[in-house]
């Protein structure tokens, strides 16, 4: 009447068979020997071990855990609190067997999607694998290049670093004659845009007059010019004989000698006529030509270097250089000067270029004290970059040196960190990156990313978010993380053994 | 959320801020008004007290059945005003004066009492030319007005428990025609400066050389660069009270500030002014988020509350004749005999509005909460989910944050309730929205979330972007609902959103409609278990002054001036609350936490304490803060767990953790610019800490929510100072770093970096307290040292009470619906203990319309544990049943049954004495009585 009917649970006796520790009509001791409970004790919804061991098939205790079978996929421990709590967990259906909860048995589909998962995964940690195999060869060859390079270069450190010195007042005192030679330069090229944009007035104004001049008479008169409305002086929409006399500067025509001051009153507000067919003797080649230096872009320095580091194998003929030139502006006379200009050009560069190489040869001795892996197999990725675009954002890894950030449209790169460490789990710190010292956030953190690099066959940026303000994480596949494919099938498979 | 008008508008602008804050931290008191700053606030505080030029026309006295009425005259400007007193039922006395015949109406405070007040009758006991004396029933109560100067006081047989102008400071500031305006304009006689004042203005005006000074802010005021055109001129009124015999005085929220309230004598008085505060310092008396113009006034003998029921800007001054004493001082007046008796005098200051008191005269601690609760109504009685867990940030970044976040407290086995989602999940900040990219598919993730059977709160604030493409916007417009300028135009404001307009909820049509926007196929994403969380309803404009509202604008016919405490209740949950239980066709319990609050606020949901930082002082002032909060009504209050700016160290989360676990509303937030502080980042010892800490609060859920069911009945506040349960023990009067839950539980966390130890008080001659977690007893009335290390959270039962619990803890509360409970019957020294038990479907209205639920009554006596219906009419039933019975304080029986009939066992562990009747298996809706058989030894001695 009163005490209620406790529900037993259904399946615990298949748990207890498969458990030695549950032995049928035997007292039960519970597992960390705190004591011993008669056997009807054991699953009968009331914790009576502290560690929880008797109730393995009810929520009783707070601290128990119970065991999906899930025959068909992996069998799995939920927390016993998960048990009759109205939601399915095991795939089985096992812990919800009193809660009216309606629980589908999906391991045979969870078993199959796991099945390819894994036939998939297997068959990209195969490729992946191999792939491996190419890049830790490819990592040794280099590496013995580079190892013997520095060997020697060591071998002549001193020399080396005493050239680098004397290099650098080279390539400084060289540099003065080319900057002063790019003044130079500048202004030339300044004053060649103001007699391009002259010499375009002043075929602007003949072309004015010549459209201007109706009868063809020479002359630019009081009439012809009143159809041009858009000269209108006193804003009533038309120009009138007072107007346009005014815009004659008095008189009632002007010749073209005249036109130009004219030309200089009226040349802002001043509308071409509507196109008529073009004449013959007016061929556009030469404006046209002009309308091609609109932009007046003067060439950018980076420009200049871009293209002189194509070219920094190659030796320094003069020849090379005039070619550059005409590269650089086709429009610029060869004048005596130009060439001196890129003379000190070319002196300059090729006591940089000596200068640099030294330095990177240096350079290749910090190169190798990066922790390419275990068998080098990361070191592909240095000095290299991967980009993902996102819906706002373009992210930029550059593995072993920077993470990057800029908008999509328009604006500039935020740093989200530098090279840190590798900072994976201890059995293998190969399969996290973290960049650190980003630029900062207020009142936050410098940024910082982890990337974490799982298994592929390409080397892509696969994902970005910011899970925390400012500090970032990005997925990062590549073939260098991918395990020897026997290993990843017992490790998947290792679990169910107990 | 926060809000400041700089923050997270840009990296530009950050930088900038940055530069100007220079990494120090506080609040800048310069965007806030001082009592000097506020014009009528400094006029009438330069009044002197004994100056009254009041006098009551007794000739003019009307009494009706349960109303009198009297005319007061100014005989220094000869306006007359009207005074009303009406005595209502439960030992309350209604004081209202107003103006005789104002200009125009003066505002009065609708919509935040409850009902109509049942009135009892007034008689007059005797009458002369020097007053009149009426009977306040039964009790020897009387009610003096004296008329020259006019003054009241009540008296309980020859004691005066409480005074009206006994100082003098009734001040009423009259509609008046703006003096310019005037025909003569020598018209001089009347002057514009505070009505009570004049005479001594005069004086002080003579010595200052009759500059016309004080008149300044009058017609127009000015703060910083924002003007208030103030076209009604002065409205202010003022009151005095004088309390004999009391030190202590509580209340008035918000404030972050201690419990017992300081004397403001030389100092800012208290404000009430719903203001959203950037960084709010502690211990001030700075307006905040809320306003509860209620004080209670405390001493071993008595208990009473003074309500001012207005809602323009108040301030509250305190003084105290012993304020200033030493112990050692009062206790030499004690020995000499020449004491004068103690007294705190406090006066009430507001801009507009008439002059509407409630005298609560108690006696008890619980009969002021019944009486205020006659008044203002109770707390809503929430669904049972929102007494448990609340994980919050600004913001879950997406659907698959969200999912992440839901999965990692199941992986770590914590318990939760509610993922909240802050207003970056809106498109664009226009509410009542979801942003498309990273919110795709709201309901799907609502889906997600209500498979593991739980619940999220969406953010739905009362801006509105002003972007005719807006829907919300563009139909408030349409029928001409939002706020006016004081030009008659749409107000409209800098807020989240950018411009944005204020819909005006004080207009009942307004939140009618508003309301209907939560139906579900209104609120598009939205389904039966996403709920709604009100910030920024102070309201808060970035750009306003004060970071709010201009008082010059205009909600119908009535100045922002006269509403804007009521802003946020009025506005928002009342609205919001009608919302979401409409949606469901009256069926659901709503959840709705606000973060601006007035009178009344309890009835519409959970208020928080705003946005707190991540400092061990600020994890301290969320008690008071909160037990504050609970005398005026308000008990589902909590703190932002882990403080809202800046980040917690470990030690200092886990303690907020700890502390608020044993708080009324329980949720973790954190500000956008924080890193993440999900309980599983600090490491698995944290984790394990912090589980355990949520875990506890998850196995008192059955206390937690009778708790609530009581206060909706009754009143009672949840969260109590100690005072509250031993009114006589003065050593608790000022206590506000421990504190009970109901009158069973006392709390004393750990509020202290690298705490060792912390020393409770436990209250009660005569009585015992047990450690829940040791289950150790000890002696009340004593000061206790408690070692503590990080995994303590020092928790106390108090011998005589039975709490239920439900240990089974399980993903979230609604799993653990059908789990059977362990009742704690912790025996008082004469081996008795009585609880309660409560039991409903934990979320519909069902309990109230059809009387579904269990009451029992459980008691413990002569070796008996009973369980009785306390209300036979009621209809419910439960799956849950009793897997087990603690006995603290117990000694060992011989046997043990239930109903005499079935042999229960039990386990009995001596050196604590603790009793455990193993599965003794009762229904938890049954009557059932469990016997112990002594022990024939012990029975003996």
């Amino acid at each position: 009447l009163i005490v209620s009917i406790l529900p037993l649970p259904i399946e615990w006796e298949q748990l207890r068979m498969k458990r030695q520790f549950y032995e049928e009509n035997k007292p039960f001791t519970c597992l960390d020997g705190s004591r011993t409970i008669p056997f009807d004790r054991v699953n009968d919804d009331y914790c009576d071990c502290r560690d929880g061991s008797d109730e393995p098939g009810t929520a009783a205790c707070p601290n128990g855990s119970f065991h999906c079978t899930n025959a068909g996929f992996r069998p799995t421990f939920i927390p016993s609190s998960r048990i009759n709590d109205g939601i399915c967990d095991c795939c089985d259906t096992t812990d919800e067997y009193n809660s009216g909860a309606k629980c589908e048995n999906t391991c045979k589909e969870l078993g199959q999607k796991e099945h390819e998962v894994l036939q998939k995964m297997a068959e990209i940690t195969k490729e992946g694998f191999l792939l491996k195999q190419q890049l830790i060869q490819e990592a040794k060859n280099r590496q013995q290049e580079k190892q013997s390079k520095l060997t020697e270069l060591q071998n002549n450190k001193k020399e080396l670093e005493e050239k680098v010195e004397a290099l650098r007042t080279v390539k400084e005192t060289a540099e003065q004659p080319e900057k002063e030679a790019k003044e130079l330069h500048l202004k030339a090229w300044e004053e060649q845009k103001a007699i391009i944009r002259a010499e375009k007035d002043k075929a602007k104004m003949a072309e004015a007059f010549l459209e201007l001049d109706d009868d063809a008479d020479g002359f630019v008169a009081v009439a012809e010019l009143q159809t041009h409305a858009e000269l209108d002086t006193d804003a009533d929409g038309t120009v009138s004989e007072t107007e346009a006399q005014g815009l004659l500067g008095g008189v009632d025509h002007v010749d073209t000698a005249s036109f130009e001051k004219v030309w200089d009153n009226i040349k802002d507000k001043y509308v071409s006529e509507p196109v008529e067919p073009a004449p013959v003797d007016t061929p556009p080649e030469e404006s046209n030509k002009l309308a091609d230096n609109d932009s007046e872009q003067y060439p950018s320095d980076d420009d200049v270097q871009e293209e002189e580091e194509e070219d920094e194998e190659e030796d320094d003929y003069p020849e090379e250089d005039f070619d550059k030139v005409r590269k650089l502006n086709i429009t610029m006379l060869y004048s005596v000067e130009t060439v001196m200009v890129f003379l000190s050009f070319a002196a300059a560069q090729k006591a940089r270029d000596n200068f640099e190489e030294s330095e990177r040869a240096l350079n290749i001795e910090k190169e190798i004290s990066f922790d390419f892996g275990p068998d080098s197999e990361f070191s592909y990725l240095y000095s290299q970059c991967y980009e993902l675009t996102t819906s706002e954002y373009i992210y930029k890894l550059c593995p072993f040196n920077r993470v990057s950030q800029k908008p999509k449209y328009g604006g500039s790169e935020t740093n989200l960190g530098t090279w840190g460490t590798w900072a994976g789990p201890e059995d293998n710190k190969y399969l996290l990156m973290k960049y650190e010292h980003g630029t900062g956030c207020w009142q936050g953190p410098n940024r910082s990313t982890t990337v974490k690099l799982t298994c592929g066959k390409e080397t892509t940026v696969m994902s970005t978010s910011e899970p925390s303000r400012c500090e970032y994480l990005m997925e990062f596949t590549t073939p260098a993380v991918c395990q020897e494919p026997e290993a990843v099938i017992s490790s998947l498979h290792g679990h169910d053994e107990f | 959320t926060m809000s400041f008008p700089w923050f997270r508008m840009g990296l530009l602008l950050g930088l900038c801020i940055s530069l100007l804050l220079g990494g120090s931290w506080a609040v800048d008191r310069g965007n806030f008004k001082t009592c000097d700053q506020s014009a009528f606030c400094k006029r009438q505080r330069a009044l002197k007290p004994g100056q009254s030029p009041y006098r009551a026309l007794l000739d003019t006295l009307e009494l009706s059945d349960s109303r009198l009425t009297l005319q007061l005259i100014n005989d220094n400007n000869k306006v007359h005003l009207l005074l009303e007193l009406y005595r209502l039922q439960g030992n309350i006395t209604r004081v209202k004066i107003n103006e005789l015949k104002p200009l125009k109406p003066r505002y009065e405070v609708p919509d935040v009492l409850v009902g109509d007040q049942p009135t009892e009758p007034l008689s007059v006991l005797s009458q002369d030319d020097n007053g009149v004396v009426l009977s306040l029933g039964a009790e020897s109560q009387r009610l003096i007005v004296s008329a020259r100067p006019f003054r009241l006081d009540i008296m309980e047989g020859p004691e005066v428990l409480l005074s009206l102008n006994s100082r003098g400071l009734l001040a009423f500031e009259h509609l008046r025609l703006r003096k310019d305006t005037q025909a003569d304009p020598e018209g001089a006689e009347v002057k514009e400066n505070v009505d009570g004042a004049e005479q001594q203005d005069e004086e002080q005006k003579a010595e200052d050389g009759g500059k016309d000074k004080e008149e300044d802010g009058l017609w127009e005021e000015t703060f910083k660069t924002h003007t208030d055109s103030k076209p009604n001129g002065p409205t202010s009124i003022s009151l005095d009270f004088s309390l004999p015999g009391v030190e202590h005085v509580y209340g008035i929220p918000e404030h972050a500030d201690n419990l017992k309230l300081k004397t403001t004598d030389g100092g800012e008085p208290y404000r009430l002014y719903n203001l959203d505060v950037f960084q709010y310092e502690l211990y001030n008396p700075m307006a905040l988020y809320g306003a509860v113009p209620v004080m209670l006034a405390h001493n071993a003998q008595r208990t009473m509350g003074i309500f001012w029921l207005n809602a323009a800007e108040t301030w509250v001054d305190i003084s105290s004749n012993t304020a200033g004493k030493t112990v050692f001082g009062k206790m030499l007046d004690f020995v000499q005999g020449s004491s004068e008796t103690p007294q705190t005098d406090v006066r009430w200051i507001s801009e507009s509005g008439i002059i509407d008191v409630f005298i609560m005269l108690g006696p008890k601690p619980s009969d002021v909460f019944s009486q205020y609760a006659s008044l203002t109504g109770t707390q809503s009685f929430p669904p049972l989910a929102g007494l448990g867990y609340h994980q919050c940030r600004w913001n879950y970044n997406d659907q698959d944050d969200v999912k992440a976040v839901d999965q990692g407290f199941d992986q770590h086995d914590i318990p939760y309730d509610f993922i909240w989602l802050d207003i970056e999940h809106t498109d664009g900040k226009r509410y009542f929205t979801w942003d498309p990219e990273k919110f795709p598919q709201p309901k799907e993730m609502l889906h997600g979330i209500k498979d593991k059977r739980r619940k999220m709160v969406a953010i739905v604030d009362p801006h509105i972007k002003v972007d005719s493409g807006y829907k919300i916007h563009s139909e408030i417009r349409a029928r001409d609902l939002y706020v006016k300028n004081k030009d008659g135009g749409d107000y409209e404001g800098w807020c989240w959103p950018g411009n944005s307009g204020y819909p005006d909820f004080t207009n009942p049509e307004m939140r009618a409609w508003w309301a209907s926007m939560f139906a579900y196929d209104k609120y598009e994403g939205s389904m039966e278990n996403l709920y709604t969380w009100n910030d920024m309803n102070e309201p808060s404009v970035f750009n306003g002054p004060e970071v709010t509202m201009y008082k010059d604008a205009m909600h119908g016919k009535w100045e922002h001036r006269d509403v804007h405490n009521l802003y946020g209740l009025y506005v928002q949950h009342m609205a919001t609350t009608d919302g979401l239980i409409q949606r469901s066709g009256g069926t659901e319990r709503p959840f709705v936490l606000t973060r601006a609050f007035f009178a009344g606020s309890q009835r519409y949901g959970a208020v928080w304490t705003g946005d707190n930082a991540a400092e061990w002082d600020h994890l301290k002032i969320s008690i008071p803060m909160c037990l504050s909060l609970g005398l005026v009504g308000i008990s589902l209050c909590g703190a932002d767990v882990g403080g809202f700016f800046k980040s917690p160290s470990a030690e200092l989360l886990v303690r907020w953790y700890q502390t608020g676990a044993y708080q009324p509303f329980f949720r973790a937030h954190a500000h956008l610019d924080t890193p993440r502080r999900e309980p599983w980042l600090f490491g698995p010892e944290n984790t394990a800490l912090i589980r355990d800490a949520i875990r506890q609060r998850y196995t008192l859920l059955p206390y937690w929510y009778q708790q609530f069911y009581q206060a909706h009945k009754t009143g009672q506040p949840v969260m109590r100072p100690l005072w509250v349960e031993y009114p006589k023990d003065t050593a608790t009067f000022t206590i506000d770093d421990e504190f009970l839950i109901g009158q069973d539980l006392l709390v004393h966390p750990v509020t202290e970096e690298g705490a060792r130890g912390v020393t409770a008080y436990l209250p009660g001659q005569g009585e015992v307290w047990y450690d829940v977690h040791t289950f150790q007893k000890h002696n009340g009335a004593q000061n206790l040292y408690i070692p503590v290390t990080m995994s303590s959270i020092p928790v106390f039962q108090r011998g005589g009470s039975i709490v239920p619990r439900k240990v089974r803890v399980r993903r979230s509360s609604d799993c653990m619906e059908n789990d059977p409970y362990t009742l704690y019957v912790a025996l008082s020294p004469q081996r008795v203990a009585v609880g309660e038990l409560y039991i409903d479907d934990g979320h519909t209205f069902n309990f109230q319309t059809k009387k579904e639920f269990i009451h029992r009554s459980l008691t413990f006596a002569n070796n008996a544990l009973a369980s009785r219906n306390l209300f036979p009419e009621s209809n419910f039933s439960t799956d849950s049943w009793i897997e087990k019975v603690l006995i603290l304080g117990a000694s060992k029986p011989n046997k043990c049954w239930v109903f005499l009939t079935t042999s229960v066992e039990f386990e009995f562990e001596a050196s604590m004495s603790v009793l455990t009747l193993r599965k003794p298996g009762m229904n938890a809706g049954a009557d059932w009585t469990v016997v112990l058989q002594p022990n024939q030894e012990i029975q003996d001695i």
